[in-house]
């Protein structure tokens, strides 16, 4: 062990009241950041893929239409020139021939699922009340390739949606709406024609906006409802690795001349909302390691004035200005590591903890209890935002030790 | 006069040597000229007693010759090298390397044993193994009759005890020179007395330079040389 370690060592444990206190600001510091980030990402998490299961990765949808504009005219010496505007689009609405875009896509390699959804507005009614609903025509064994639905379902099954040409899908909040359940009927109205039809599903994706709106019916039903004999709302694909959707979206795009729009382009608005959280519930709790550098400064920084007899003996007998920072850096470096363990412990225990919590979440999302997500970079994070905190704090003392002159302090106790 | 002693440039005897130092302190209309061209030089072996009133700049002179200050003007010789111009670094390393401390005050860490106190100078050389340094602290502390108090924080031994360990710690890296800086001031007549014996006995055993700055001229009586020192020179 090096003198320097060894000398560090013991001031520290010469000051276990005020170390005590700095350490336990870190380790609840740490603690609580490495808590909320699990906390506030596992929400995130919970609605990627809640998303991605429900509208998967990417949506195809609305034709683009180029429309060059282009001038021409002459130079000075007659030789003729062109300006081209190539920035004018155009997009028409919905996809006209989808099978013939499916056939495009297909040829990705990244895509694993494609399915053809026609929507629209409708009224749903039951003795009860009115509601407006968006209804999805959909294939069903398409729409499972490119979605969780099937694990959504929480009463009924697919087997009776299959099997009823009637039967409908629908979103366990406008379910209690309507206070419909499993064999119910519903009324639907579009375009001035009612038309009946049978509950054979209830499902739930957890977003409460989707839940209360959203309807599933067989595509050829959907297009008689919404009297769109030919054509498709949108398509909706699945790829290999949903993280890529964006890059994929943007090589589509170029390729089919389609509005292609990737999950995190949809979700754009609740992500960058995610990440506000995120980022600020980092930095409220960041501020108790804040304090505890406060307290780490304090300490050390009392330590050095208690310790100038003894740093200028350590000058005296060959101690660098290096060896005494080393000294007091080395104390800050203990407490930081001890600190950081112990609140890796304590995040570890909180998360799972709440996690296992029986706690019912309604709202925006519903969950059974609160999400978390099991991150090494909130850990990463925590610590890199205590290490600089903690060493911003130990270096100020340390070199205010560094530069104490020994002449000055030996002659100034010597007096 | 400012140069009490004989110089021999050539003479491989001497280990610590200063000439013409000046050394001003303070500031501005405070600025004193506390030494005022002081020249001398120690030999080993040799102890040397600075008397004289205070502020008449022993203790400034001490505080030279041990690297722990800059003078204004001069040079300081330690083991023939001129160190004024010299970096932090260089003085620093020529501090641990021949030059021990005893002040007035012991400075001993009090978080440590007087063996671990007396090893610390020892670490930072690096030259011995952990066995070594070990034994090497316990000898000197079996000299300075601590043999039994190893284990002993700094806080559960007397005054004089205490003393005794910065002696022995100053003697740690067996340096050419001690530097003592009023080590009695602190101790009753008894205790002074065995701190004297005990530095002029191990620096003639140990063949070492001893310079102690001191009011007492019982204790300067005790030197081979009494250097006495007024308003920044010493006189003949």
């Amino acid at each position: 062990m090096s003198p320097n370690i060894r000398i560090a060592l013991r001031f520290l444990t010469a000051n276990k009241r005020a170390m005590a206190m700095s350490l336990a600001g870190i380790v609840f510091g740490v603690g609580f950041f490495i808590f909320g980030q699990a906390q506030t990402s596992g929400f995130e998490q919970f609605f990627v893929k809640t998303i991605l299961g429900t509208d998967g990765a990417i949506r195809v949808q609305d034709r683009i239409r180029i429309t060059f504009t282009t001038m021409e005219l002459e130079d000075d010496d007659g030789s003729p020139w062109v300006i081209e505007n190539t920035e004018n689009f155009k997009h028409i609405e919905g996809i006209e021939q989808p099978l013939e875009v499916i056939e495009a896509l297909k040829k990705f390699d990244s895509v694993t699922g494609i399915s053809e959804v026609l929507t629209g507005s409708v009224v749903m009614g039951t003795n009860f009340r009115s509601y407006t609903g968006r209804l999805y025509g959909i294939n069903i064994d398409d729409h499972i390739a490119v979605s969780d639905l099937e694990n959504q379902i929480i009463f009924g099954d697919l087997y009776d949606f299959r099997s009823k040409p009637t039967g409908i899908l629908i979103g366990s909040g406008l379910a209690r709406l309507l206070q419909v359940t499993l064999g119910d009927t519903v009324v639907l109205t579009s375009l001035g024609l009612n038309s009946r039809y049978t509950v054979a599903g209830i499902f739930e994706t957890g977003v409460s906006d989707i839940d209360r709106q959203r309807v599933y019916m067989k595509l050829t039903e959907a297009r008689s409802v919404l009297q769109r004999p030919h054509g498709a709302s949108f398509l909706q694909v699945n790829l290999v690795d949903p993280m890529r959707a964006k890059e994929e979206a943007f090589h589509m795009m170029n390729t089919i001349f389609y509005h292609v729009a990737s999950w995190q382009e949809r979700q754009k608005s609740w992500l960058d909302a995610f990440f506000v959280l995120r980022f600020s519930t980092a930095l409220t709790v960041s501020t108790i390691i804040l304090l505890a550098g406060l307290g780490m400064f304090n300490t050390l920084a009392m330590l050095v004035l208690e310790k100038t007899k003894e740093i200028a003996i350590l000058r005296s007998m060959g101690y660098t200005r290096r060896d005494i920072s080393s000294i007091f850096l080395w104390q800050g470096i203990f407490v930081l590591i001890a600190g950081t363990f112990l609140g890796w412990i304590v995040a570890i225990l909180i998360t799972y903890g709440v996690s296992k919590l029986p706690f019912r979440v309604t709202g925006i999302f519903s969950t059974d209890s609160f999400v978390v997500h099991w991150s090494i970079w909130h850990y990463l994070t925590a610590t890199i935002t205590a290490t600089v905190i903690v060493m911003i704090a130990s270096y100020i003392p340390a070199r205010r030790a560094a530069q104490l002159e020994p002449g000055d302090v030996i002659r100034g106790t010597s007096q | 006069m400012s140069n009490p002693i004989a110089s021999s440039d050539k003479n491989d005897q001497v280990v610590l040597r200063c000439q013409n130092v000046h050394r001003y302190l303070g500031e501005g209309e405070g600025r004193v000229h506390v030494l005022r061209g002081v020249s001398v030089e120690l030999n080993r072996g040799q102890v040397y007693a600075i008397v004289g009133p205070s502020g008449c700049g022993k203790s400034t002179l001490l505080y030279l010759l041990g690297l722990l200050d800059q003078p204004d003007d001069g040079e300081i010789y330690l083991a023939g090298e001129a160190m004024t111009k010299r970096g932090d670094q260089a003085r620093t390393a020529a501090r641990n390397a021949h030059l021990g401390f005893v002040f007035q005050f012991h400075f001993l860490l009090k978080e440590f044993s007087a063996l671990d106190n007396v090893i610390i100078p020892m670490r930072k050389q690096g030259t011995l193994s952990n066995s070594e340094m070990e034994e090497k602290a316990k000898g000197y502390l079996e000299d300075v009759g601590l043999g039994d108090k190893l284990g002993r924080l700094a806080t559960q031994l007397s005054g004089g005890e205490q003393q005794r360990v910065a002696i022995a710690r100053s003697l740690a890296n067996t340096p050419s020179v001690i530097l003592a800086d009023e080590p009695t001031g602190n101790l009753d007549m008894k205790n002074s007395t065995i701190v004297i014996d005990l530095l002029t006995r191990l620096s003639r055993e140990n063949d070492q330079a001893v310079l102690i700055v001191t009011h007492n001229h019982e204790i300067a009586q005790k030197c081979d040389h009494i250097l006495t020192m007024q308003d920044g020179l010493f006189l003949s």
